[in-house]
């Protein structure tokens, strides 16, 4: 008798995985209690002995990498990313929450505050507030720098509460843009030496053909900034500058940006009469359907497998070996909300261009 | 000899009205006879990060 390697197997294909491996290699199962085969297989040799080349190459990467906008508002965004790396689409999430700058609220002279809310919180608050200025069209402002045209925003607040009136309300839209810098003056060292503003702009702000068309206002008019009740009073200066989350939250361009794998919802035997009825009422968010076969005959079929939250009710019990739930490794729901400096898009090419920086330096330096 | 001291104005605790003292003057609020003023905020310039 021949010998016969225990790897030459004639019902396998060669260079092509069998079924299961290709499941595993490309699918998250999600059982009842935990999900398995959650790595992502990334050696290039770990077919090897079945001929499947699983080297990553920038050809089928370009071939087969897609993005496909499922819903694009002002200030929403919802796509598809196909055939992509989580640590990619986890570094294009991170660098949108972290690290693609606006501006905000970053300094905030006192002149007077007599409300009930104490001075260093209504800083804060101020810093939080959406600015409508997009931040490409500003500089970071460096340690030594002044505060400039090019990297500052003046906004002034200059309310008060008549006496004997009811309590009033100081909203966003009473923070007033200084399109000519800071108004107030420093306190001279000396008698002698003149009074030096917080800002040196060399022109208004208004006379720059970027800022004349579009003012740089707030993004929403009526966030509630204070309450004041009658004689007190704000007066007060805020200098907005760029900045990126990493520093501080209130630079975040985006209220969230997240994604999830596509679900896959795979019914493994037929589903029929009044089982399937349960199935379908089982489902919070509606995943499956009923068809009528005639005769009276029904099947459970899956009808919207995206809308999918992994609940793992339908699999609860006695289900297990009938219902399969899985994701897809490499495909990204991707949603993006937009704080409202920029547009959801345009955030999302800054963020492509922010990691396209950071290889360029890992390059630079190996080289 | 020292320049004429500037009035100070201060807020009456109990009806909130706006009182000039000069030294040597009763501390006694002219609208409502209270005697408890409250000094008002200076307007020098307070910075805070806003943070």
């Amino acid at each position: 008798m021949p010998r016969v390697s225990a790897l030459d197997m004639p019902d396998v294909p060669m260079g092509q995985l069998p079924e299961h491996l290709q499941l595993q290699r490309t699918r998250v199962v999600c059982k009842a209690d935990a999900p398995i085969h959650t790595e992502a297989i990334q050696y290039s040799g770990a077919y090897a002995s079945m001929g499947v080349d699983n080297s990553l190459r920038l050809e089928s990467f370009c071939k087969n990498f897609k993005i496909e906008v499922i819903r694009l508002t002002e200030d929403e965004m919802e796509f598809d990313m196909i055939g992509i790396d989580a640590s990619l689409a986890n570094a294009f999430r991170r660098i949108l929450i972290a690290e693609v700058p606006t501006m905000a609220i970053e300094k905030v002279l006192m002149v007077n505050n007599t409300s009930v809310i104490a001075d260093e919180v209504l800083a804060h608050r101020l810093g939080l507030i959406p600015l409508n200025a997009d931040p490409r069209l500003f500089e970071y402002l460096l340690e030594n720098d002044s505060p400039n045209e090019r990297n500052t925003i003046v906004y002034k607040l200059d309310v008060s509460c008549r006496k004997g009136g009811p309590r009033m309300t100081v909203k966003s839209d009473q923070l007033k843009w200084l399109p000519n810098g800071s108004e107030l003056e420093m306190e001279p060292p000396n008698q002698s030496a003149k009074p030096k503003s917080y800002t040196s702009f060399s022109c208004s702000q208004d006379s720059m053909p970027e800022f004349s068309k579009k003012p740089l206002g707030m993004k929403h008019e009526d966030i509630i900034i204070a309450k004041l009740g009658p004689g007190q009073a704000i007066e007060l200066e805020a200098h907005a500058v760029k900045g990126i989350g990493k520093v501080h939250a209130k630079w975040s361009p985006v209220s969230t940006a997240w994604y999830r794998m596509l679900p896959e919802v795979v019914l493994l035997k037929d589903i029929k009469g009044d089982d399937a009825e349960k199935l379908v009422k089982k489902c919070p968010v509606n995943v499956f359907d009923i068809e009528d076969l005639g005769n009276g005959e029904k099947k459970a079929t899956v009808s919207k497998p995206r809308a999918c939250t992994l609940c793992r009710e339908c699999i609860r019990g006695v289900n297990e070996e009938l219902v399969e739930l899985r994701r897809v490794k490499d495909h990204f729901i991707f949603t993006i909300e937009s704080a409202g400096a920029l547009p959801p898009e345009v955030l999302f090419t800054e963020a492509v261009k922010i990691l396209e920086d950071k290889c360029d330096r890992v390059i630079s330096e190996l080289s | 000899m020292d320049p004429q001291p500037e009035p100070v104005s201060y807020i009456c605790g109990d009806c909130g009205a706006e009182n000039t003292l000069k030294p040597g003057d009763v501390i006694q609020c002219r609208e409502c006879g209270y005697r408890i003023l409250y000094k008002k905020r200076t307007r020098r310039i307070v910075q805070y990060e806003a943070r």
